[in-house]
This record gives structure tokens, sequence and C-alpha cells, in this order.
């Protein structure tokens, strides 16, 4: 019961080529940087990233994009990150730009079991193209459908060893929502503490959404 | 004309910030909007809102103080005060469309007089994204433009907006180093005017039609 911890060897063995990644992360802030590390060291190849932005080339998630080892990004924004619209002129990485809100509410519905939700959000915008449109008391809305990953990465502040994560100051962000979203979640603990320490009345991410726990301190 | 970029950037904070009351949400963008915190009188007391994931943001940690897992939605490091509080994105932006942001206040590539705004992206040349600027705009109870009145010399209040769009009249008040504009159901109106500028020095510089309020006032 209760076991957990991951091995940096056994969590390389999860990571395939062509899979769909779900990031945690803002700007870099609340990243598994050493979740990425490992990432980078196996060179998957072709990932598809879910993520907030794409961050900076040499920090978090945007150093993947760097070492060129994904194919396509669903993303609110890419500014931060020259390497991310060269890749997109040249052709070699796809990029869908999603408005935050609607990037992480469509997180939610895939996670929480939803078939998708009405936004207001990018009405009569080009984000409205290709999509239905439904009016509700009057106002338009867009319908936004769910998204799912393989697997979800997220940086806990500190994590018991059940699985229970708490997160420190905005490190949270899109974390404890990519938790439910995905089949396999992996937790990159700041600090791992034992059972019972963590008040459950503090427990942001419940124990059993988490699968494996990597402690970067153990290897 | 205030020719320093610096002082007219400084002007436009300094009036926006007399929007607000107390106990309201403000969302700042990042660069001028940011400013605008400087300029909140002490007794007024307003949430600052970050879409990473904060309310009641406080200014920049003192040296020593840093910590890299508390940043605001432009990753620079902040602090928050002790009545704020922290979470997630999609509460965050529940906040945002919800309606429970008085106050988003953001820079524009161009604004119009229909109070359509197109912030985010100048096709083939600056491919940014959007980040969180369409929801906060249409999520909002009071969308403020900060900018300055041209670029380049060419005006940024136009007729109609040519590059694609953050949101449709979305808009309520443009404040700029000129004067201050108010989007109305009869067409975009000028309320204020610079001291040091004039009714016809803003026509001049700006491309949108408006009419002068009766009671028009004077910015400081």
């Amino acid at each position: 019961m209760f076991n957990k911890l991951i091995s940096k060897e056994k969590f390389a063995d999860l990571l395939k080529d062509d899979m769909v990644l779900m990031i945690g992360g803002f700007l870099g802030c609340g990243s598994p940087e050493k979740l990425i590390d490992l990432i980078i060291e196996k060179r998957v190849k072709n990932l598809t990233i879910i993520c907030n932005d794409t961050s900076f080339p040499d920090k978090g998630l945007g150093r993947l994009i760097a070492e060129k080892l994904v194919g396509r990004v669903l993303t609110s924004h890419i500014g931060t990150n020259p390497e991310t619209g060269k890749q997109m002129v040249e052709g070699s990485l796809k990029v869908e730009l999603v408005p935050q809100g609607t990037l992480i509410e469509r997180i939610r519905a895939g996670g929480m079991g939803l078939g998708g939700f009405l936004t207001p959000t990018g009405v009569g915008t080009v984000v409205e193209e290709g999509k239905q449109k439904m009016t509700i008391d009057g106002r338009e809305y867009l319908l936004e459908l769910p998204l799912r990953a393989d697997m979800a990465l997220i940086k806990g502040g500190t994590v018991d060893k059940a699985g229970n994560v708490i997160y420190h100051g905005t490190a949270r962000n899109f974390n404890p929502v990519i938790a439910f979203a995905a089949d396999t979640v992996v937790a990159e603990a700041g600090k791992l503490v034992d059972i019972g320490t963590l008040n459950p009345e503090s427990i942001v991410t419940p124990a059993p959404l988490v699968d494996h726990i990597y402690v970067p301190a153990q290897d | 004309m205030i020719e320093d970029v610096k002082l007219a950037k400084e002007t436009i904070a300094r009036r926006i910030a007399k929007e607000f009351k107390n106990d309201q949400i403000v969302n700042l963008g990042i660069g001028l909007p940011t400013l605008v915190a400087n300029h909140i009188p002490a007794d007024v007391n307003v949430y600052l809102q970050s879409e990473n994931g904060i309310m009641g943001m406080g200014p920049a940690p003192e040296p020593g103080k840093e910590d890299p897992d508390i940043t605001n939605a432009g990753g620079s490091l902040v602090t928050v005060l002790p009545h704020g509080s922290y979470f997630d994105s999609a509460v965050s932006f529940g906040l945002i469309r919800g309606s429970h942001v008085e106050y988003t206040v953001l820079g524009a590539l161009e604004v119009d007089q229909e109070g359509n705004l197109a912030s985010w992206i100048i096709p083939g040349k600056k491919v940014p994204g959007m980040g969180g600027a369409m929801d906060l705009v249409v999520g909002a109870k009071n969308v403020i433009v900060s900018t300055l009145h041209t670029e380049k010399g060419r005006p940024k209040i136009l007729k109609r907006c040519k590059l694609p769009l953050t949101a449709v009249k979305v808009v309520k008040m443009i404040v700029t180093e000129l004067g201050v504009f108010r989007v109305t159901p009869q067409g975009l109106v000028l309320t204020e005017v610079h001291k040091e500028s004039s009714v016809d020095e803003i026509r001049a510089n700006t491309e949108a039609d408006f009419t002068v309020a009766a009671d028009l006032k004077t910015m400081e």
C-alpha cells in the first residue's frame, strides 16, 4: 500500500514517442523541472504538449521545445519562447492557440466528466472558427470541447507518501486541474513527507489522483 | 502633447487609479497597466487579481525575501498581502469569466469607436498568443484600455480595428496621455482632456468619430 515512489528509470519506462502530455507551470513557475530533465534524457519524440504557455527556451517545458521533442502544442501564449515561433514558422511544430480560461476549462471538463461547456470568450474572433455557436438568454456562446492526456506531470510543493499534494504560492496554476485529466499522473515532489503530516483540510489534490511520486533527491 | 513617454505613461496610470473603489477586484495587464498599482490611493483597498492564481497581490518583494514560487502573470516576483489568497487557473478564470472582476486594465494595438479591441496578434509579424486577455475583456465588468494616444504618429483609436480582434464591443473606457474617452451606446465620447492638451489636438490625433461631453473635465 502507498508504494507510489518511482525511480527515474521507471519514469523513463512510462515515456513513449507520440504521447500527449499535460505539464503544469506558468512561465516556468510550478513546472516539474526534474521530470522534464528525464524526458530530455530519454529523447522521446513527437510529443503533444498541453500547457499554459511555452515558457522560455531554458526553463520549464520550454526546454522540450528547444530540444525539438514536441510536434504539437496546445497553449495560450508562446511569446516568451522564440523557439516555439521559429519552429512554428518552419513547419516542424504545430501550435494551437487557445484562450487561457478556455484552455484550463477544457482540461477541467476532460477531468471532471463533462462533454464540453459554453463560453462567451472568443465570440466574434478567430477563436470561433469551426465551432458550434449557441445563444442562451440572448447571449452568444461557443461550444468548447474537453481535453485529456495520456499523462499529466505535476509539481507538488509538498507531497505525502500517499500522494496527497499541497502547492506553494502561484506554483499551483494548472497542476491540480491537469491531475484530473490524464490516464497517468506523476507528481514531482518539492518535499516528501510522511502520511499524516499534512492537514486533510488543506489537501488540494487528493492522493488517489496521483499514480506515481518522483522525489528528485532520492537519486 | 506630453513628449516624454515615461511621463505620459505615469499620467495615464495615475488617472486610471482614480476609478477604483474599496473592495473591488482589479486585474492589471503587463507593462503600462502594471504602473496603475503605484497610484492607487492608500485609503482605497482593492484586491489586485493575477490570472496565474492570486487574489490580493502585493508589491515586489524586498531584497532577500524573493520566493520563486510567488510570481505575477508576467513571471515577475511579487508578494501576497496578508488578506490575500492563492488558487488554481480554473478558479482564477472562474473569477474572471464570472464577472467577479470589476476592472481589467490592458493595453491595445488598436481600439475602435464601437469598443472593439485588437491586442494579441499582428499576423505574420508578432504571434505571442492571447494568454488570458480574451477571457479578461469578455468577463470583467469594466474594460479600461490604457494606451499612448498614437504609435509612431499613427492614431490607435480608430473607426474600426483592422487587426484580428481580442473581443467585440467590450471596451468601456480609453485613457491616453491626452484625455479620457467613454464608449457609450451613442458612440465614443471625450469626457476629459489633459490640462496640457486640447480638443483640437485630440481630434488631429484620433481617427475615430467622437463627440465632446457637455461637462468636459480637465485631466491632471
